[in-house]
């Protein structure tokens, strides 16, 4: 792989930028992979990038249908924590959080990492209870975090309102996770591309899975716009379209796709230098580097693919903003958008085996899969080249659906992520 | 926003309703007698159709009453709206 370094940015500008070398290849699909990672989000890409670099399992291919992180991965804003509150979900988040400080300089691709910290708000009593049970936990499992009162938090967001008089839901405190932050989602798909790429992999564009093939209860390949594609092992890595692939390979999900929305602002002087979030009421904003205050909200209710949402979530999440933030009461909206979010019933992840042999799926990230990006993908290589789950993973398996064994992350995740 | 027309107050916004996902999952008749398995499936597992989808939603800012509804989940498109206990239209899915 050709580094990029201060050097090779002094000679490109000798030329205008113009020369760039192209950062992966276009391969057309082959006739044969030892596996076929389905999804080029994030999630997908880091899964064949483990493959190839923990694994050793070079001959594999990422299909995309669109472009890649062209779904959530290049819809979310961004931001990356670990501080849920079970243990299995600490360590996976955690895994995510540890691989993303190192991911820049391991791949050569500036993931623009910043941690900036990350707080999420108490509204009232019970919210500061939870909080600080969920902090405790964190602690517990080795995620930095500390709670913090009204007055802390006025410190470290001058430009939140914490009157308990004039507004409906007091800032009363909040969790404080001083490792999170927000990471650039293009520079992830692109770089995780690349760092692929180079390992051997072949990244295939414009290229829909549109079947799966079996035969006696095992896959066989997979049917694509481009033709036919033999294999023995699928990872299905798609998001909000998981139970489109599920229905071709004849099997049922825990997994609901629902819209989920954000939007950004203008862009104005920096007035935020941290990420704060409040599940209560529903909005989380952080700022940009171009000074765009990225807001996301809560999820629409009812299911859908067309990565579009209702204006009525947009209008109850700006109240929420205007009464926190009373500052950005003028402020004009820039973009608006929607990804399809992939929901399980206890809020937390599938990264598991089928009842189809060769068939793994790595979906219901939902609406907080971003910051696990990296642990997913880690975790999920080790299940499809091993044939079963690194510890990390095994909690997250269809089966505990069947057992009860669920892993309620509703109070940590929410709809804020 | 979606307009939504509920069969006994007709067409409303959106926020007047709630939404209660797929219908017509039966609730196994002898819970006693079904597997883990088949327990889990009616619980949590669905079909979460992309295309026309079959699901329930309750007017609960007014008649307070629970129908179904057919939707494009891809266009959003209502296609068509019925009560409780009525056949779906279009029959078999
Ligand atoms: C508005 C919004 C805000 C969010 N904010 C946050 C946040 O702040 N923090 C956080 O942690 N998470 C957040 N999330 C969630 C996060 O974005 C996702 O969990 C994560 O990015 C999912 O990555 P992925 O690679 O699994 O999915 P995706 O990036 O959606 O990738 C799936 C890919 O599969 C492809 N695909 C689908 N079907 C097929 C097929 N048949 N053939 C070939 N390819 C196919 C799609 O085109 C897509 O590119 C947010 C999500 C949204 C929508
Ligand atoms: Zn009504």
């Amino acid at each position: 792989m050709r580094k990029y370094s201060i050097f090779s940015l002094a000679r490109n500008a000798l030329s205008h930028h113009e020369n760039w070398w192209q950062a992966w290849r276009s391969p057309e699909p082959k006739k044969r992979y030892d596996a076929v990672i389905i999804g080029g989000g994030g999630h997908g890409l880091s899964t064949a990038y483990y493959l190839a670099k923990e694994h050793g399992m070079t001959n594999i291919a990422v299909i995309e249908k669109g472009w890649l992180g062209g779904g959530n991965t290049g819809r979310n804003t961004t931001i990356i924590r670990s501080n849920y509150l079970w243990t299995a979900s600490a360590g996976i988040y955690e895994k995510g959080l540890k691989l993303w400080e190192g991911i820049t300089q391991e791949v050569n691709f500036n993931m623009m990492l910043s941690q900036r910290g990350v707080l999420n708000l108490g509204h009232n009593l019970q919210d500061m209870r939870t909080i600080e049970r969920r902090v405790n936990a964190n602690r517990l499992n080795g995620v930095d975090g500390v709670v913090l009162n009204a007055q802390q938090v006025k410190e470290m967001v001058p430009i939140i309102n914490t009157s308990e008089t004039n507004t409906r839901f007091p800032v009363l405190g909040s969790s404080y996770q001083p490792r999170g932050g927000i990471a650039r989602h293009d520079a992830l798909a692109w770089g995780m591309a690349r760092a692929c790429d180079d390992l051997g992999i072949d990244v295939i564009q414009q290229c829909e899975v549109t079947g799966i093939r079996r035969e006696d209860g095992q896959v066989t390949g997979v049917d694509t716009t481009k033709g036919f594609i033999e294999t023995n092992k699928v990872g299905a890595v798609t998001a909000g379209n998981s139970g489109v692939i599920a229905d071709m390979a004849g099997i049922r999900l825990p997994v609901q796709s629902r819209p989920l929305q954000a939007l950004v602002s203008e862009p104005i002087k920096p007035v935020i230098d941290t990420v704060v979030m409040s599940g209560a009421v529903h909005v989380y904003i952080s700022q940009s580097d171009k000074g765009e205050l990225v807001i996301g909200a809560g999820v629409d209710k009812y299911n859908g693919y067309g990565q579009k949402g209702s204006i009525s979530v947009i209008e109850e999440q700006l109240a929420a903003l205007v009464e926190l933030y009373p500052i950005v009461s003028r402020l004009r909206l820039l973009r608006h958008w929607a990804g399809c979010v992939d929901v399980c019933p206890d809020a937390s992840p599938l990264l598991t085996k089928t009842p189809v042999d060769g068939l793994y799926f790595n979906c219901g990230w939902g609406t907080g899969g971003w910051k696990a990006t990296l642990g997913s993908g880690w975790c999920f290589a080790h299940t499809i080249a091993n044939d079963e789950p690194h510890p990390l993973n095994e909690a997250f398996s269809m089966k505990r659906f069947e057992t009860g064994a669920v892993i309620d992350e509703h109070g940590a995740a929410g709809v804020a992520h | 926003m979606l307009h939504i027309k509920c069969p006994w107050c007709g067409w409303r916004d959106e926020s007047e309703f709630g939404y209660g996902g797929e219908a017509h999952i039966e609730r196994p008749k002898d819970p006693d007698s079904v597997s883990d398995a088949e327990w889990a499936d009616y619980l949590f597992f669905g079909s979460n159709r992309r295309g026309d989808f079959r699901e329930r939603w309750v007017h609960s800012a007014g008649c307070r009453r629970w129908f179904n509804a057919v939707r494009d989940t891809t266009t959003y498109e209502f296609k068509a709206f019925y009560r409780m206990g009525e056949e779906p239209p279009g029959g078999e899915q």
